[in-house]
């Protein structure tokens, strides 16, 4: 039975299958040259985000590496947001200017798809800091991969967080390839989860194909920190069924491997649970997985409709309130002086 | 007006601003209970406690890069680096984390952050901790970055700094922390707007740019070249970015005649860039070569005369200055 504080696992469910489904459109976009740049897909990771985003209130902060989609849909982004800001377009989640990669939506507590690996485990330590400094009971849910446990951000955030005691819940992501490359081949110790032993922070290992096993860990936790800040570190153990990006062809990998998992997969496994405890008939979930089709679906002709971002807007985000004094575009003055102070005035002026 | 040194008028900026704004807090390594490195932090951590002045372990690209992160969340974090040649270590963080989120959220998260402490050649620190590194973040979009060479400006330069809604670069001059000037009286407001060059000295016949360490080389350059009847406006820049395009363009169109003198390196220098945009908007207006002087293209050597023959320093500006005037 889920907690008061849990969100609704019919509601989780459709979600999940919202996360699949766009995805799966992404990928077509993809191939049709509709999207640019690099696009990396979730398909088989959906239980992880959406038993955390179960277990969390919709404020706590939340931030994530590049395999991103997931985490804003998660959030409440909207999937014609999430496939316009694929696509470059003014009307994305990030106006078109972050891609695939930067997903942001700070409405919806999104705070970032940061695509350096590790780089924003740090950013996710100043988010919890804020917290504490502002004595607010808000966690932060820091998503990473496997790939991130080896960079020096993350281990010094996890010093920071350790010290400090920050109130952040490191999520490690294992898919068991950081690219190409498997956790055996990078990582110097078997189990990931033990690189928080070192910082003393506690580790949990979950399977993170099963969505009720991730939601009541990650409440669990949350439920700890929230009285008494401090940060944790959950490793959970999932999938990816595509390669690393469109362009893996993932061959290092071998097929019976990839069908032990699917076999696993998250959301057929969710939806036999609710199903034999009778919460959700076949009609309904065939209703579910219908609207989460359509959705996607219109979330690419959204997509193509919407415009372009504007040529002017070029140096719009540059700095906030555009206080940029580049005048260079324009003549000096003849009489020294008082020209430069007016001209240094104006500068909110566009370069 | 009172004279105070330069480490006093950075130590009162912090203070003043950290009091105003609970927002802002100081970071970094020893700013607490050692009272900083160089002591521009001095007390703080007895007045403000422990909350708002925090020690951290030597760390930089962890907490540069939790500095940003709180600063995208509505805190106004003051980072400081006890040199700005341990920045490197933040690199990622100062360059690809700070000044890319306002762009990459399209326009929902900025950070307003200032990273702060000395910069520049000291004396005999070797190459790993002379980094002179403006030019390096200059390169950067999104960030702004000032250049303190006096106690007036340092006070209103790093206020300024921790108001601005953007990543700020204070870059401080290590060998002026215990040098005096006159500044305003404590109960006045002191900002000094990024991107407002000051003209330390009126002239004719040649601009001489410079900013930061140059700035007193450059008012000796002058003092000496007046004996000789050449007489040197001295421009103190201030800000790198955005940089006092107007009052650069409207000296030299005066003078007709530019020396920038720069602290680092000559590849890709500052200097490189204000004569780019100087013969590029007022070519007409020059009458002779720019110069440049900055430091020779090696990695600094410990040797005190090696050195000295590394960096820029008054009598190569008067050299500079003769060969154009």
């Amino acid at each position: 039975m889920p907690r008061p504080e849990q969100r609704d696992e019919v509601e989780m469910l459709a979600m999940m299958l919202l996360i699949r489904r766009f995805e799966e459109r992404a990928s077509q976009q993809y191939q049709a040259q509709k999207i640019g740049g690099f696009c990396h897909l979730y398909i088989g990771q959906e239980a992880v985000v959406a038993g955390a985003v179960a277990a969390a209130r919709p404020d706590d902060y939340l931030v994530t590496a590049y395999r991103d989609h997931a985490h804003a849909l998660a959030r409440g982004t909207s999937a014609d947001a999430c496939m316009a800001e694929l696509f470059g377009k003014a009307t994305g989640c990030s106006r078109g200017l972050g891609g695939s990669m930067h997903f942001f939506d700070k409405e919806n507590h999104m705070y970032g798809g940061h695509a350096i690996v590790g780089a924003h485990v740090p950013l996710a330590a100043g988010m919890a800091f804020a917290s504490k400094y502002r004595k607010e009971d808000r966690v932060t849910l820091c998503f990473f991969g496997d790939g991130a446990i080896n960079q020096g951000g993350f281990h010094e955030a996890l010093n920071l967080a350790g010290l400090f005691k920050l109130p952040v819940i490191f999520i490690c992501e294992n898919n068991f390839f950081a690219m190409g490359t498997s956790v055996k081949r990078s990582t110097s110790l078997e189990h990931v989860v033990d690189r928080a032993e070192g910082y003393d922070i506690p580790g949990e290992i979950v399977d993170g194909m099963n969505f009720r096993e991730v939601r009541d860990k990650l409440s669990e936790i949350i439920v700890s920190i929230r009285k008494d800040p401090h940060p944790a570190f959950v490793e959970a153990r999932t999938y990816r069924y595509r390669g690393h990006s469109m362009s893996d062809p993932a061959s290092y990998r071998t097929k019976e491997e990839l069908e032990k998992f699917r076999l696993d997969d998250p959301i057929t496994r969710l939806r036999a649970q609710l199903t034999r405890e009778g919460k959700l008939s076949n009609e309904q979930f065939g209703e579910i997985d219908k609207r989460a089709k359509e959705e996607a679906l219109a979330s690419v002709r959204f997509a193509e409709k919407s415009a372009q971002p504007s040529l002017e807007d070029l140096y719009k985000y540059t700095y906030l309130r555009g206080v940029d004094v580049d005048v260079s575009a324009r003549k000096p003055s003849p009489s020294a002086g008082t020209a430069g102070k007016q001209e240094r005035a104006a500068d909110t002026a566009a370069p | 007006m009172r004279e105070i040194t330069y480490r006093q008028a950075l130590n009162e900026a912090l203070a003043e601003e950290i009091e105003r704004d609970p927002n802002v807090f100081l970071m970094g390594e020893e700013v607490a209970e050692y009272n900083g490195a160089y002591k521009v932090s001095q007390g703080l951590l007895d007045r403000f406690g422990p909350t708002r002045i925090i020690d951290t372990p030597i760390s930089e690209n962890g907490f540069a890069g939790l500095g940003i992160g709180a600063a995208m969340v509505g805190l106004r974090p003051i980072v400081e680096f006890m040199t700005f040649s341990f920045s490197f270590v933040a690199f990622d963080q100062i360059v690809n984390n700070a000044p890319n989120m306002f762009t990459m959220s399209g326009g929902q998260f900025n950070v307003p952050i200032t990273f702060r402490g000395p910069n520049g050649p000291a004396h005999q620190l070797g190459a790993t901790h002379s980094h002179a590194t403006e030019c390096l973040y200059a390169n950067v979009p999104g960030l702004k970055i000032c250049t303190p060479a006096t106690p007036r400006d340092a006070k209103g330069l790093l206020k300024t700094a921790v108001r601005d809604n953007n990543p700020v670069l204070v870059l401080e001059c290590e060998l002026f922390y215990s040098h005096k000037g006159l500044v305003e009286p404590e109960d006045e407001e002191l900002l000094i707007p990024l991107g407002e060059a000051e003209t330390k000295r009126e002239g004719s016949d040649v601009t001489i740019i410079s900013y930061a360490q140059t700035v007193p080389m450059a008012l000796a350059a002058a003092e000496n070249l007046a004996e000789e009847k050449i007489n040197a406006e001295v421009i103190d820049l201030r800000s790198i970015k955005p940089l006092d395009w107007p009052r650069v363009f409207q000296s030299v169109t005066k003078t007709h005649r530019v020396v920038i003198a720069e602290q680092d390196r000559p590849f890709c220098g500052i200097g490189a860039e204000i004569a780019y945009r100087i013969q590029r908007e007022i070519f007409d207006a020059l009458d002779a070569p720019i110069m440049r002087v900055a430091q020779e293209d090696v990695p600094m050597p410990y040797n005190e005369r090696l050195e000295k023959a590394v960096l820029p320093n008054t009598e190569k500006i008067i050299a500079a200055v003769k060969k154009i005037c």
